[in-house]
């Protein structure tokens, strides 16, 4: 099961190492996203499309807010 | 939209995968850095000035206005000892009842904006309602700054085409 982590928590999962991947579509990636971000929007989210993802690190992924 | 990412991932064999949950809104309502088409123009954060003075509830005006003359500023932010913003202390407030603390005498709970809040609509409500400054906080209600609308219009106008 996926960990939550909240705004407290993200930096420092961040500074040790995690990779960091949106998951909206890219044109809202575009206009606005957290540095170091890639876009994997969700209805693209295939095996393939996931290989540039290292399998060693972790990965966050996120979107707009909560919902 | 995350959580199910963060299970697809998971079913594609990604071992460690974390669901930030508050998402790319929580990020900017804490002033954090952002990229993007829209990091072309600043944002509410971005120009709002730093250093404003602070003071605690319990505070006496007299002491708080020594410190807001030195600065050179005309405004005290009152915060609570986590640095929540809890009121504001201006002109009249400042000048008077000396004696008074700064809890008694502050305007309770100003108006404020996240750091993410985007100029040209905010400068139109403030044009509104004849506003020249308001308080930015983060998403946990601690001061960044003081946003000025001339600030705030000067940056629209140097963003122009």
């Amino acid at each position: 099961m996926p960990q939550g982590i909240d705004i407290d928590e993200i930096r420092q999962i961040l500074a040790a190492g995690a990779q960091l991947v949106e998951v909206l579509p890219r044109e809202e990636f575009e206009e606005e996203h957290l540095p170091g971000a890639i876009n994997i929007p969700l209805k693209q989210m295939t095996e393939q499309v996931t290989a540039s993802l290292d399998r060693a690190r972790p990965v966050i992924v996120y979107c707009w807010d909560y919902q | 939209m995350s959580p199910r990412a963060a299970c697809r991932l998971e079913r594609l064999g990604f071992s460690k995968v974390y669901d930030f949950v508050p998402g790319k809104l929580a990020w900017l309502a804490m002033g954090w850095p952002r990229e993007g088409t829209a990091a072309a123009v600043s944002n509410a954060g971005e120009i709002a000035r730093r250093g404003t003075p602070i003071c605690a509830l319990d505070d006496r005006i007299a002491d708080v206005r020594a410190t807001v003359l030195e600065a050179g500023r005309d405004v005290c932010i009152v915060v609570s000892p986590e640095g929540v913003v809890q009121g504001r202390l201006r002109g009249r407030a400042l000048a008077e009842t000396p004696e008074a603390t700064a809890q008694q005498a502050m305007e309770l709970g100003p108006t404020t904006i996240r750091p993410s809040e985007r100029l040209a609509p905010l400068v139109e409500r403030m044009r509104r309602r004849g506003v020249a400054t308001i308080v930015v906080s983060d998403l946990k209600g601690r001061l960044v700054g003081i946003l000025y609308r001339e600030d705030a219009e000067r940056t629209l106008e140097a963003a122009r085409p």
